[in-house]
């Protein structure tokens, strides 16, 4: 079969099953265009700023684990691609981004709509490729496929000048099965004698501790996960990227660690005597002061990326793999082992961890009758959801509250920009979270400050029907820098006050969706009860929270796990000078 | 430490620059950096000179071993192995005194002129990074006028070699 370089690229995306691709159009990808006008086995979804359309393909992979897939012009349609390119590479998401690009001929001459977008986004994606020839392009479509689902997942950009896609220019079409490239091979099978001394150190432990990140999601691994650490009876925290991988209404499960974690987490981080890492990558909103960051424990860690390996704190075992894999392997040692955990020491260890835990580090006002609590609204977005909504989130403090009060159970529930932290992320992720489940509730929280930076996208979500809910905590703040500004700038709150707000409710409207603003504690449950009975609208709640409230627990950055802020109403002193146990 | 990295890369436009960048965007040291085609077109020999810690050459490996296009690494300073640099260098000679003592400082270090004019002399010199150093402080006495290094080439010694 003979096929034009645009007809063979669309075929390819069937050919590799792609059910949704992200677009915005412009005279370098016309050709491509023309071909997607012509089929209708690839969706095409038109957003309103090609930033929406790498956020919105992240989205949809996070949730379904299944690579996202934008197409964007030549120039600024690549350059405005490049933050959700980045977004998606911090966080390790597989995504492929087909960028237009000039003609061959005039590439390197400043042509209309140049830019070299192989150069620009080469730090930022796990591979690039520039497509010389036409007869090439299938296999390169494969190979970017292949590389951004298989190793470390990550987003790899195929840069195709305007000729190569040529409706005159036909050539055979055949889309291999797969591809193998020498120079690319990742490491999934972890290393048996390894996994071996692990679970030895594992079993020896007096005051054990496991550290789970985002690979488990990642790697689909959350079963695995459960069986490991309910047959060990350990305790159990996660990092931002990780939550839902373990349930956090489980009794082992102590909330999440590190800058904004749980007091009984960074504790038992701080004081344990082995750790062991599972897909994660000791971040340093994690670790905190890395001379400091577990001073006792002997680690073990578990990652399929070799380079994430004593990049920043050196392990005694490392084992490099798939962590479904090595799990597997794991529990079937330990079930079959002689060796148990010590039953002794993992009572007294858990009786100090319960101590902590009966401070009640995430204790807030609950008595306000005036102010909203913006933790009180994600605890009832949990209840109203049964805590089984899709949650994709912005960043700023009402991340952090998501994070800490929805209380994950599954697995690629939990959306956000963790790595790169980019305002800007929540709505069109849950575009894409929507589409692939469009039966789910998907909920995005916001702030006043993030909606607005990709806020067009209120449009696409009218055109394809999405009915995502908006919840916004509108603290009239950029609240995360006012936090900051609070604490180490005294008071002052340099350009974070949010002036000349929208009024959030008409300009839903204006969009063609529904709008509610809810400034009153007892209005919070009607109103979010409404919004989310109305299963077919977008519903923008613009939820006016208390200005002054501010994350807490609250490690600052380069601080030690047992140095954190306090909230005033936990039952601990604002600065947690801690008896040591 | 200085270090010395062999690597196999796939031959492909780019392929050095997502190297360079490695190096720029991580704030390694990047002492010098050679690369050529090898008897296989399809690939090319990079040789990288590096200081760091431990634990940064280790990141470094790791990283570079992570480029999609790196084939295989190799460390050539864990094991015996040879350096060569090729300088080429341009050296004021008018006087017949300072024809001779050039020439004669040559001869020691098995450099040889290539390159004659009544006023200079160019000289190829090949050998290690320290041996090409010790030849420039050895011409103390004279005006230089250009030097051109090619940083190293390595190679191990013995069985091992770094091929595909
Ligand atoms: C405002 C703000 C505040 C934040 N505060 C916190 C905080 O308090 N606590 C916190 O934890 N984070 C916080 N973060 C997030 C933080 O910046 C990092 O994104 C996060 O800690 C990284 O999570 P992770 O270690 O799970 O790694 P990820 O980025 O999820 O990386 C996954 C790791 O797993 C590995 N991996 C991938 N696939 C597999 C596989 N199949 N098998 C094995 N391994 C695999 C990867 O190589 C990588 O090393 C905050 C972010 C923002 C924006
Ligand atoms: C694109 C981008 N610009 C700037 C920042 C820095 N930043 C982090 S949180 C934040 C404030 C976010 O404000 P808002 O969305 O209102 O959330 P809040 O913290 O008030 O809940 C800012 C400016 C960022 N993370 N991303
Ligand atoms: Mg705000």
């Amino acid at each position: 079969m003979e096929l034009s370089g645009a007809d063979i690229l669309v075929r390819c995306l069937k050919d590799e099953g792609v059910e949704y691709l992200f677009g915005y159009p412009g005279g370098a990808v016309l050709h491509i265009y023309d071909a997607l006008y012509q089929q209708e086995d690839v969706k095409h979804i038109l957003v309103r700023h090609e930033q929406a359309a790498t956020h919105a393909a992240d989205g949809y992979a996070r949730a379904t684990g299944k690579p996202g897939v934008v197409l964007v012009t030549s120039g600024p349609g690549a350059t405005n691609a490049v933050t959700g390119i980045a977004t998606a590479y911090m966080d390790s998401i597989p995504m492929v981004v087909i960028t237009g690009q000039v003609p061959s001929a005039v590439i390197g001459s400043d042509a209309f709509q140049e830019v070299d977008a192989v150069g620009i986004t080469r730090p930022c994606v796990k591979h690039n490729f520039l497509v010389k020839d036409v007869t090439k392009l299938a296999e390169t479509v494969k190979k970017a496929f292949y590389v951004a689902t298989t190793g470390r997942p990550g987003p790899v950009v195929v840069d195709v000048p305007k000729d190569i896609t040529d409706p005159n220019i036909k050539v055979p079409y055949h889309y291999p099965d797969k591809v193998t490239m020498r120079s690319y091979q990742p490491t999934v099978k972890g290393h048996t004698g390894q996994i071996k001394r692990a679970v030895d150190l594992l079993l020896s432990a007096k005051k054990p501790m496991i550290y789970s990140g985002g690979g488990v999601v990642l790697a689909d691994a959350s079963e695995e996960l459960r069986t490991f650490v309910r047959h060990l009876g350990y305790p159990i925290t996660s990092t931002l990227m990780g939550l839902g991988a373990y349930p956090a209404t489980d009794q082992q499960f102590l909330g999440m660690l590190g800058m904004h974690g749980t007091y009984e987490a960074n504790m038992a981080m701080h004081d344990c005597d082995v750790l062991i890492a599972v897909g994660a990558r000791f971040d340093d909103r994690v670790t905190g002061k890395l001379e400091e960051f577990c001073p006792y424990a002997k680690i073990i860690h578990i990652d399929i990326d070799p380079s994430s390996i004593s990049k920043n704190i050196t392990v005694d075992i490392p084992i490099v793999g798939d962590v479904a894999g090595v799990l597997q392997e794991m529990n079937h040692l330990l079930s079959t082992g002689k060796k148990q955990p010590k039953k002794k020491e993992l009572e007294a260890w858990w009786k100090i961890i319960n101590s902590w835990r009966a401070k009640q580090c995430m204790s807030y006002d609950h008595n306000d009758k005036e102010k909203i609590k913006p933790q009180a609204a994600i605890e009832l977005l949990h209840e109203i959801t049964g805590g089984d909504a899709y949650v994709t989130s912005d960043v700023g403090q009402h991340q952090m509250w998501a994070a800490q009060y929805y209380g994950f159970d599954k697995p690629n529930r939990w959306i956000n920009s963790g790595g790169l932290g980019t305002m800007g992320f929540g709505l069109p992720a849950a575009m894409g979270v929507q589409l692939a489940y469009p039966d789910e509730t998907v909920a995005c929280v916001t702030g006043e400050g993030s909606i607005q930076m990709c806020i067009q996208e209120l449009s696409t979500c009218l055109q394809y029907g999405l009915p995502i809910k908006i919840v916004a905590l509108n603290n009239r703040y950029l609240g995360m820098v006012r936090q900051w500004q609070e604490f180490f700038y005294k008071e002052r709150y340099s350009h974070s006050y949010m002036e000349s707000l929208p009024d959030f409710v008409k300009l839903a409207e204006s969009y063609g969706h529904v709008g509610i603003r809810v400034e009153r504690p007892e209005d919070l449950r009607p109103a979010m009860e409404k919004a989310f009975a109305m299963k077919d609208r977008l519903v923008f709640l613009d939820i006016v929270t208390d200005q002054t409230e501010n994350v807490y627990p609250m490690i600052a950055a380069g601080k030690a796990h047992n140095e954190m802020h306090m909230s005033p109403h936990c039952e601990l002193p604002q600065s947690a000078e801690r008896e040591l146990s | 430490m200085r270090h010395i990295i062999s690597i196999l890369i796939e031959n492909e436009a780019g392929a050095l620059s997502r190297v360079a960048g490695l190096f720029s965007a991580r704030a390694y040291n990047i002492e010098s950096l050679t690369v050529a085609p090898t008897e296989d077109p399809s690939l090319s020999r990079m040789t990288i000179v590096t200081t760091g810690t431990d634990r940064i050459v280790e990141q470094i490996t790791k990283q570079l071993n992570k480029l999609i296009d790196v084939v295989k690494l190799l460390e050539l300073t864990d094991g015996p192995h040879i350096e060569r640099e090729m300088m080429l260098i341009k050296i004021k000679a008018s006087t017949m005194a300072q024809r001779e003592d050039v020439k004669r400082l040559a001869d020691i270090f098995r450099g040889r002129v290539i390159d004659v004019t009544p006023t200079i002399y160019t000289i190829e010199l090949t050998g290690s990074g320290e041996k090409l150093d010790s030849f420039i402080e050895a011409l103390a006495e004279h005006k230089i006028l250009e030097t051109v290094r090619s940083g190293v080439s390595g190679i191990a010694r013995g069985e091992k070699s770094l091929h595909v």
